[in-house]
C-alpha cells in the first residue's frame, strides 16, 4: 500500500535570524487529521518551523508545500487568503484583541472571511460553547482566567474550519490542570473534525497527547517518534 | 505495577461498610485499574490475617441467592490502622539504582553508543505516555483511571527529563568518565 501524500511537507527549512541559524535543513511531513508534536530544547528551531509552516515568514532554502502548492512561489495575498482560510493558529498567550469582547474575538476571522455579522457572532457563541466558554461571551479577554482566554483562542483558530491548526505552545502559560483542559478540548475537537494540529512544545506530557513526534536539535530532526 | 499494601487496602475498601471477598475484589481491580489485578486467594488470605490481627471480623453470611460468602467488616481498631497507614509519609524513593542510568554509565564505560540509547530509551517511554494519555483523555475516563495515568505520567516524565538532560551533558560525563 503507497503512503498517503503528506497536507504539509517541509523539506531542507533553512532559516538564519540575523547571524543566528534557527533552522539547519530541517524537514516534516504533516497528514491530514494527524496530530504531530515537535519537541526539542529552547533555540531548538521549534517556533521557526511553525512559523515557516505556516506561511508566516518564509525559508532562505528549502520548500513548504501544502495540499499540493508551493507556497515559497505565492503571492503575499495568496498566502495571507491561505492563512485565513486553511490554517489556525495559537499561540502561547492566546494574543486575544484586548479590545474586542471574547464573542467578538472568535467571531472575527469569520467577519475577515465575509460572514455576516449576526451569522459569525452565531457560529462563534457555538464554538466558544464547544470549548466550554460559556456565559462568559461578552467579557474582554483580560477578564477570562488564562485556561478560558487559552480555549477561546482555540475557537477563533477553528471557528473557520481550518485544515491546519498550528499551536505554539499552547499551555506554557497555564498550570497543570488548566492545559490539560486546553489539550483534551484541542484533541478531541481536532479528531472529530479531522484538523490536522501541529503542536509545538517543550513539554512531554503535552506532547503525549499526538499520535507521533518530531524532535528538533540544533535546527534539524533528531529523531522521529513511531506511532504509539 | 503498582504494589501496595493490599492489607490497607481491603481495610480502606471494608470502611464503606462490611462486604465479603469477591465484592472487594472485584472493587479492588475497578479502583486501581493500573495495579495487577487481586487473586481471590490473596483477598481470603488478607481476611483471615485481619481478622487474626484484630483489625477486621465476620459480619455474617449472605447468599444473595448464590453460594453462601462470609461478609467482613472493619472493628475499631481496623479503622484507627487504617487512619493511621492513611496519614503516614512513604518515604522518598531514593531511585540512584535506577537501571536507565546505571545503562548509561555502562555504555559511557564500555565505548557503547549512550546517545543512542537514550534515544531509544526515550521513544520508549513517549510510546508509553502516549498509551497513557490515550486512556485518560478518552470521553468518560473516571476519576481512579485518570489518577492512575497521571502518577504514571509524572514518573515517566521525570524520567524523560533525567535522559534530556543527560543526553545534553553527554559529552562532559563522557569526559569525567574516560578520566577515571
Amino acid at each position: 500500500m503507497s503512503r498517503p501524500v503528506p497536507l504539509l511537507t517541509a523539506g531542507g527549512l533553512t532559516k538564519a535570524h540575523g547571524r543566528t541559524t534557527a533552522l539547519r535543513g530541517a524537514s516534516v511531513e504533516l497528514h491530514t487529521g494527524e496530530i504531530l508534536a515537535v519537541t526539542g530544547a529552547s533555540g531548538s528551531g521549534k517556533s521557526t518551523l511553525l512559523h515557516c509552516l505556516a506561511g508566516i515568514v518564509r525559508p532562505d532554502a528549502g520548500s513548504v508545500t501544502y495540499d499540493g502548492r508551493r507556497l515559497e512561489g505565492l503571492p503575499e495575498k495568496r498566502l495571507s487568503e491561505l492563512r485565513r482560510t486553511e490554517f489556525g493558529v495559537v499561540f502561547q498567550f492566546g494574543q486575544l484583541i484586548p479590545e474586542l469582547t471574547v464573542l467578538d474575538n472568535v467571531a472575527l476571522p469569520l467577519l475577515l472571511a465575509g460572514t455576516d455579522r449576526a451569522g459569525a457572532r452565531a457560529r462563534a457563541g457555538q464554538w466558544l460553547e464547544r470549548f466550554g466558554v460559556r456565559g462568559q461571551e461578552d467579557l474582554r479577554p483580560g477578564e477570562l482566567s488564562g485556561g478560558q482566554a487559552q480555549r477561546a483562542a482555540l475557537a477563533r483558530a477553528l471557528v473557520t474550519g481550518p485544515r491546519v491548526v498550528f499551536a505554539d505552545e499552547p499551555t506554557g502559560a497555564l498550570d497543570s490542570l488548566a492545559g490539560e483542559q486546553v489539550m483534551t478540548a484541542l484533541i478531541h475537537t481536532a479528531r472529530e473534525s479531522g484538523t490536522a494540529v501541529l503542536l509545538i512544545t517543550h513539554d512531554a506530557q503535552v506532547a503525549a497527547y499526538a499520535d507521533r513526534e518530531v524532535r528538533l536539535r540544533d535546527g534539524a530532526v533528531a529523531a522521529l517518534g513511531v506511532k504509539a | 505495577m503498582i504494589r501496595m499494601s493490599t492489607r490497607h487496602i481491603l481495610l480502606g475498601l471494608l470502611a464503606t461498610g462490611p462486604s465479603h471477598g469477591y465484592d472487594l475484589k472485584r472493587r479492588h481491580d475497578e479502583r486501581f485499574p493500573q495495579a495487577r489485578p487481586l487473586a481471590y486467594g490473596q483477598v481470603y488470605t488478607t481476611l483471615q490475617r485481619l481478622v487474626r490481627d484484630g483489625l477486621a471480623e465476620v459480619d455474617g453470611t449472605d447468599s444473595d441467592g448464590g453460594p453462601e460468602r462470609t461478609t467482613y467488616r472493619a472493628t475499631d481498631e481496623g479503622t484507627r490502622e487504617l487512619a493511621r497507614w492513611a496519614g503516614e509519609i512513604a518515604p522518598p524513593a531514593p531511585f540512584v539504582a535506577n537501571e536507565i542510568f546505571a545503562k548509561v554509565v555502562v555504555a559511557i564505560l564500555s565505548g557503547g553508543d549512550p546517545d543512542g540509547y537514550l534515544s531509544a530509551q526515550r521513544a520508549a517511554h513517549m510510546g508509553r505516555m502516549r498509551e497513557l494519555t490515550a486512556v485518560k483523555a478518552a470521553k468518560g475516563a473516571d476519576l481512579a483511571t485518570v489518577l492512575s495515568a497521571d502518577y504514571a505520567l509524572n514518573h515517566l516524565d521525570a524520567d524523560l527529563r533525567w535522559m534530556n538532560t543527560t543526553a545534553a551533558r553527554l559529552t562532559t560525563l563522557t569526559a569525567e568518565v574516560d578520566a577515571t
